[in-house]
């Protein structure tokens, strides 16, 4: 009884504190051109009501991850259904058939302005994953990856528009000049511990975004390039439904492409290290790990995929400016990681599907899509570092005996 | 020469503001080794509760540098109250956590303030009212140096000084030392570290604020992104410097505001907002560890 009148009293208190937080942003807002005060008292309601739940909910949610990490000490190791079926085999080859499935057939069944979000929610994907080589396995906090992307939309724009070169020639040429521009500005930065790595990077999207809007013989200024060429199928003359379903379905194709690398590389000898590094670097380099290279190799990787989507970015929009590529971008993607579950293939792809798709069909709620994200962020990381979908560890059991006794 | 006098001395207005957000940045990495990513929307509160204290202020009849003062110390005052809770939901209850984590954790932050701010008021940019009126006894050098100017000097080098007693001569200071060099070893002998913690972050973000006011009433208008830029100048500032040395945050603020200031006057100013990132990657690649900063021996 006693507690829960403190319970009480404590929230009543932060719901107080937060009227007094929030009063003057929003109750009072101030027209200084017409000298008019207008006071939305409405708001101050809100705020209580919500403080109130909202700090009872809080502690309820502390309580619980508290309760679950002293289970965790005592050494049960809990798993979830869903988590146990995940790693049932055999139920992830049919998930994985019936998804692609409906992926090809999508475009059949919907109109084009849905396969035009689907792309895009894709397009997503694929940046989530490429972003996740480097903060999911290897740890490093990439801010500024959205450079990356916009270097190839403009390799491709710049290309096109100079010298007509064709949507397939420039995929890989922008995912290269990604590749490269990643090992340019990593090779000195990549020293650095993991926040300074995290400004660094975010001060390459300022840079990008500067450097593209000011020097308009190369790029065209703020106004962008317009008329970028679609992508070609042997010369065959599309109009924009076609076309589009062709995106949709490179785009299908180049997700495909990605789980499989990712999941390939997450195994791999230098996967594993990236994974160890993330752990603990000191004792990785104890064990003979070249630090520089191997950081090198996750952060040029992820902006290879980040390269490569820009291309087909601007092959999608047809018109690229600096605005596309601006911080914001950089934040949906990694809170897309950070939602999905960082080192987690499946998580991305949802948290890519989740953070795209609902706001776009709540439009309703879609000003609010930013403050939402950056609240998941935060949420995320007090009540559920491990994402929506924590990352599988590979686990390998020895089979032979096993068959020897049923054998004999 | 007065050209050279003018930007040097719009250098050492420009250079003190980021000085007084970068000893935000600096005294919570010096306690906690964590970038602070939401300082810069900390700093944005203030000059935007100014904004909205001043703009009611003259509305309802006062006039001058008395509304400065009132928006200033108003300001000053939800600055602290913002960047204590936001020390206690976003950071507090990461401590131990891995070091992505609280850094996450401070971006989503920063996003997530800068969005309430659009939200709740508006995203055009506010005119600000002009608060500071033409000094007399400035008229022979106001080509130089202009009333505004010389306001934020001093308001800046008194708040300097003001920390510096602070941290040196009380009791509070000390406390406060003591836990920046050693965290557990402080609570040892009886700190209590979480409160200085959350007084770091007070301390910090009424700092940002006086600099919000007093950035807000210069340029004259406020919106809801001038925080993100100013903080990564700021902390490019801290980090040139030397980060967690809070001398080195005031010189290294200095020698950006005069870096740009010069670059602009002399140079060209298209790429002036880029040019603290450059600064930013050449310091960390060439000297980590800044211009007074002592390269920390990392122990396992």
């Amino acid at each position: 009884m006693t507690d829960m009148l403190k319970d009480f009293k404590q929230s009543i208190l932060i719901s107080i504190w937060f009227v007094f937080l929030t009063f003057p942003l929003m109750v009072v807002r101030v027209n200084t051109m017409n000298n008019v005060v207008e006071w939305r008292w409405m708001n101050l309601i809100w705020v209580a009501i919500g403080a109130f739940v909202l700090s009872y909910a809080w502690r309820y949610m502390l309580a619980r991850k508290h309760a679950k990490m002293k289970v965790a000490e005592e050494g049960v190791r809990q798993q979830s259904k869903v988590q146990l079926l995940l790693e049932d085999m055999s139920f992830r080859y049919k998930a994985m058939g019936v998804l692609l499935i409906i992926a090809l057939a999508f475009p059949q069944i919907f109109d084009t302005y849905q396969t035009t979000i689907m792309i895009s929610a894709l397009i997503y994907v694929v940046l989530g994953l490429g972003l996740n080589i480097g903060v999911g396995l290897a740890g490093l906090l990439d801010l500024g990856y959205v450079a990356f992307f916009g270097v190839g939309a403009y390799s491709y724009a710049l290309l096109n528009h100079h010298f007509d070169f064709g949507f397939w020639m420039t995929l890989p040429i922008g995912g290269l000049l990604g590749c490269l521009f990643g090992v340019l500005l990593g090779f000195p930065i990549l020293r650095l511990r993991g926040d300074y790595l995290a400004i660094v990077t975010l001060g390459f999207i300022m840079i990008f975004k500067t450097v593209m809007e000011n020097w308009s013989e190369l790029s065209f200024g703020p106004s962008g390039i317009a008329n970028i060429d679609r992508p070609g199928l042997f010369g065959i003359d599309m109009n924009l439904d076609a076309s589009t379903i062709y995106i949709y379905y490179i785009m299908v194709a180049m997700v495909v492409f990605t789980i499989l690398v990712t999941m390939r590389l997450r195994n791999s000898r230098i996967g594993r290290a990236w994974i160890a590094l993330r752990e603990d670097e000191i004792a990785c380099v104890a064990m003979g790990i070249d630090m520089a290279r191997t950081k090198l190799s996750a952060y040029a990787l992820g902006a290879f995929w980040a390269g490569m989507v820009g291309v087909l970015f601007a092959a999608k929009t047809t018109f690229i400016n600096p605005a596309s590529f601006t911080f914001m971008e950089s934040a949906i993607i990694l809170s897309i990681v950070v939602l999905g579950g960082m080192g987690s293939i499946l998580g991305v792809i949802l948290g890519a599907f989740i953070l795209i798709l609902l706001p776009e069909y709540m439009r309703a709620f879609s000003e609010y899509r930013m403050l939402a994200f950056g609240a998941a962020m935060v949420l995320m990381m007090i009540f559920r570092p491990q994402g929506i979908i924590s990352n599988i560890r590979q686990k390998y059991e020895y089979k032979g005996l096993k068959e020897e006794t049923e054998n004999g | 020469m007065d050209y050279f006098l003018e930007l040097f001395f719009g250098g050492l207005t420009r250079g003190s503001i980021y000085a007084l957000i970068a000893l935000g940045y600096t005294m919570v990495y010096g306690i906690i080794q964590l970038i602070n990513f939401a300082h810069g929307e900390i700093y944005m509160i203030g000059a935007f509760v100014a904004l909205i204290v001043a703009g009611v202020l003259t509305i309802y009849g006062f006039s001058g540098i008395s509304i400065l003062v009132i928006a200033g110390i108003i300001a000053v005052i939800y600055a602290s109250a913002y960047g204590y809770t936001l020390e206690k939901i976003a950071y507090r209850p990461l401590r131990g956590a891995p070091r992505l984590s609280p850094l996450i954790s401070a971006i989503g932050m920063s996003i997530f303030l800068q969005n309430y701010v659009l939200l709740a008021q508006t995203p055009d940019f506010l005119p600000f009212p002009r608060l500071i009126p033409d000094f007399a006894f400035m008229e022979p050098v106001a080509h130089i140096i202009g009333s505004p100017e010389l306001v934020i000097l001093v308001v800046t080098i008194a708040t300097m000084v003001g920390l510096t007693v602070l941290i040196k001569y009380t009791r509070i200071g000390k406390a406060m030392r003591a836990t920046q060099q050693d965290m557990s070893m402080a609570r040892l002998v009886g700190v209590n570290v979480d409160r200085i913690i959350s007084l770091t972050f007070v301390i910090g973000s009424a700092l940002a604020a006086i600099g919000g006011v007093l950035v807000a009433s210069y340029m004259g208008q406020v919106n809801f992104y001038i925080g993100f830029l100013a903080g990564v100048k700021a902390f490019t500032a801290a980090v040139l410097g030397g980060i967690g040395s809070i001398p080195g945050a005031v010189l290294g603020g200095l020698v950006l505001g005069w870096t740009e200031s010069f670059a602009a006057g002399y140079v060209s100013s298209d790429y002036e907002d880029v040019l603290a990132f450059g600064l930013l990657v050449l310091i960390l690649i060439l000297r980590p560890s800044g211009i007074l900063g002592k390269a920390r021996k990392q122990k396992v």
